[in-house]
């Protein structure tokens, strides 16, 4: 019965609906062929930003606009994510915001542009450890893709790296910091004070490592020479003997249950030692700060072999002119002019131009950040937590005991291919 | 659909889907679907041949890529990432598809002949739909403040005295993760499982009953063989998910698991798109191989 009647219906509004939706295709092309709204001229320039959501800060972008009227238009992707946009799509952003690493891959596609430094004003400024490797006139590790090394260009539109410096840089340097393991004091109770405790079997279960392997390798490069194993020559650019002897080291101690978690991200980092999950393990220090604005303790831990560096920057596509263009440089000369530089200090990382930015924090602020003091009252973030109580000191001290002690640089090797097919051997081990 | 109400219609109207604006109809999904699946298909088979250096594709024809997926494979002692990959995926696989199987026969089973209100039966199935409605990525990590070693369950087995220490296997194990995919992917076994058990005639089962048919009897022999095809669809669902994903392994499983989608992941991240492919390639021809014996133990388009 009911079978039959809704048969009947069917037949109806079937045909109904099919003469219909010939005349909607009919009147969607119509609509679609013209009628597009009209081009104003003069609009208020718009750079879209890509670059990890690192540096990606609202405050920044707001501050900008209401100073020059630019808007900022910030496209977040993962660090991996803006080289493979850079490489694939350079027409779909006018300012990129990469690590100095990346530059070995983006840069032989010609798809970036030299930034004339005559028109960046504060540039003489910018810290010599981005320009000759020196830190308070002493020079810093330069393993593994070292700034210095990648920071000029021979020409505007040149595809390959200068050797000594000249009017074109590829990235002018935003943010920079030195990372170490992070540890949770309170589980641990006992100094750390060597790479070699990541592995030590003593932490079994409790220690993670850090999933990008460009990165994770370098970190475990670290702890392999700390372990006394293998002194590499150039940690950042590995053979592939010594790439089979890292990952070796790392898949043992995976067997035998060293690791708790791999991370991949700053929350997951954050969530794993806020958790006790894992009580050591290579880490950002923004992380740490996240985990200790939730009440719970955790060292970012300076280490007797150093520090594994890493810089930003920023650059622009080779196809960007006109007034994108200059407000671009526009806006990587307000970068530098100090505001931003101030309130990513009061963050934690370092800014390229330190004069200005000191200009723009106060004393107790600059004493405690750059130059190792005891906090003369409570730190706060830019937006208002505390992050140090009264007396705290830094962990890992100065700026210039810090960054002097990088041991190496973020790097991208000459066998990366081989590298990472090594680095799934680890995960899958 | 049998073919004899065709036949019984008057001539004029004899395959109607042969006219013109019929096949005006049928463009728009077919192009949708040779746009956005066979042509993207096609480039990454052809992708997959080509060679590769850090920062662009060089095109060209190689088996290079398909050849270093297996090197080591011809090593007997010790077996090469590539196998061990497939066989922790398809040990997930076959784990998963068991147990939301078995899950979800049951509760259809349940709904299907033991509510008697279809009021009711329609109700307890939208509820089973519930966890549908937020995010696959949240429902997951709902899981973590739950399994941690400091979570909920081991603070209440240490409260009550049943274990001293936190056990540790229950976060970032295989246990998690088989966990997260039961929970996540039994409603697809439920769905065409319940689907096909309503449209078993409940005559067949009296008569089952009448003959003198104990219940396994009857489940055995008239309920499973009618609910093939709810339990293959189901199948397929769960089995090409699983095989494909890489996300639940990574979250559940600490990142420390292998599983063929996360190399694909890695790679195309380090912009080593013609591997990826190529890996992508043969994952597609192994899921495709596994529906297509699916296939062969029922014709779905039959039964539908």
């Amino acid at each position: 019965m009911s079978d039959s009647f809704s048969d009947q219906k069917d037949a109806v509004t079937g045909v109904q609906r099919r003469t219909l939706l010939k005349g909607t295709a009919g009147m969607a092309g119509i609509l679609a062929a013209g009628m597009a709204p009209a081009v104003h001229a003069q609009e208020k320039i718009v750079l879209r930003y890509l670059g990890t959501a690192v540096n990606q800060d609202k405050a920044i972008a707001e501050k900008f606009e209401k100073d020059t009227g630019i808007k900022i238009q910030y496209v977040a992707v993962t660090t991996d994510d803006v080289t493979k946009r850079a490489v694939t799509a350079p027409n779909s952003f006018d300012l990129i915001d990469t690590e100095y690493f990346s530059l070995k891959k983006i840069v032989p596609t010609g798809n970036l542009k030299g930034i004339d430094v005559k028109r960046i004003k504060n540039a003489d400024k910018i810290t010599p450890l981005f320009t000759t490797g020196m830190v308070a006139g002493k020079a810093v590790g330069d393993q593994g893709t070292a700034p210095k090394k990648v920071i000029y260009l021979e020409g505007e539109k040149s595809k390959v790296f200068a050797k000594s410096p000249t009017q074109f840089m590829s990235l002018i340097p935003t943010v920079y910091n030195a990372d170490t393991l992070g540890i949770r004091p309170d589980l641990i109770k006992r100094p750390i004070n060597s790479w070699a405790e990541l592995l030590n079997p003593e932490f079994k279960g409790k220690a993670a490592i850090l999933n990008i392997p460009s990165i994770g390798i370098m970190d475990a490069a670290m702890v392999v020479e700390a372990m006394g194993i293998y002194k590499y020559p150039d940690k950042g650019n590995m053979t592939k003997k010594e790439i089979d002897l890292t990952i070796k080291t790392l898949i043992e101690a995976k067997k035998a249950g060293q690791f708790r978690s791999l991370w991949k991200d700053f929350n997951e980092s954050v969530n794993l030692m806020a958790s006790g999950e894992v009580v050591i393990q290579s880490m950002w220090s923004p992380a740490v700060t996240a985990v200790r604005t939730k009440g719970i303790a955790c060292n970012f831990q300076p280490l007797k072999e150093g520090y594994r560096a890493w810089a930003a920057g920023f650059g622009l596509p080779a196809t960007l002119s006109g007034r994108k263009l200059d407000g671009a440089y526009e806006f990587i000369n307000w970068f530098l002019d100090g505001w931003a530089g101030a309130y990513l200090n009061r963050q934690g990382y370092y800014s390229a131009v330190l004069d200005t930015a000191k200009s723009k924090m106060e004393a107790y602020e600059w004493a405690y950040w750059m130059e190792g003091k005891p906090a003369s009252q409570d730190i706060k973030s830019p937006n208002g937590d505390v992050l140090a109580k009264l007396g705290a000191v830094r962990d890992g001290g100065s700026y210039e005991a810090r960054m002097g002690g990088i041991a190496c640089w973020n790097a991208l090797m000459d066998e990366n291919n081989y590298m990472v097919q090594k680095w799934n051997e680890f995960v899958a081990a | 659909m049998s073919s004899s109400p065709s036949s019984s219609l008057p001539v004029a109207t004899r395959a109607p889907g042969r006219s013109l604006a019929a096949w005006w109809q049928a463009l728009p999904l077919t192009a949708v679907f040779v746009l956005f699946f066979l042509i993207p298909l096609a480039l990454i088979l052809m992708v997959s041949f080509w060679d590769f250096n850090e920062y662009e594709l060089l095109p060209g024809f190689t088996l290079k890529n398909y050849v270093s997926i297996f090197e080591g494979c011809g090593n007997t002692s010790e077996l090469c990432v590539t196998f061990k990959t497939y066989l922790s995926t398809f040990k997930f696989s076959a784990l998963v598809w068991l147990i939301t199987l078995v899950t979800g026969f049951a509760v259809s089973y349940f709904l299907a002949f033991h509510v008697r209100s279809s009021g009711v039966q329609t109700l307890l199935f939208v509820l089973c739909t519930i966890p549908f409605w937020t995010s696959n990525v949240i429902r997951m990590i709902s899981w973590v403040p739950l399994l941690g070693r400091n979570g909920l369950v081991n603070q209440s087995l240490v409260g009550l005295g049943v274990v001293n220490q936190p056990i540790e296997w229950l976060l970032f194990s295989d246990f998690s993760v088989v966990l997260a995919f039961v929970h996540l992917y039994t409603m697809f076994m439920i769905v065409p499982i319940f689907n096909s058990m309503m449209r078993i005639d409940r005559s067949l089962i009296e008569a089952a009953n009448d003959s003198g048919a104990s219940g396994w009897q009857t489940l055995w022999n008239v309920i499973i063989p009618l609910c093939r095809t709810g339990i293959i669809i189901g199948s397929i669902f769960v089995i090409t998910i699983v095989m494909g994903d890489f996300v639940t392994i990574g979250v559940m499983g600490g990142q420390q698991i292998a599983s063929i989608g996360k190399i694909i992941q890695v790679q195309t991240s380090y912009l080593q798109f013609p591997l990826a492919a190529a890996n992508a390639v043969i994952l597609l021809a192994l899921v495709l191989m596994i529906i297509w014996a699916l296939t062969r133990l029922v014709d779905i388009r039959k039964e539908l």
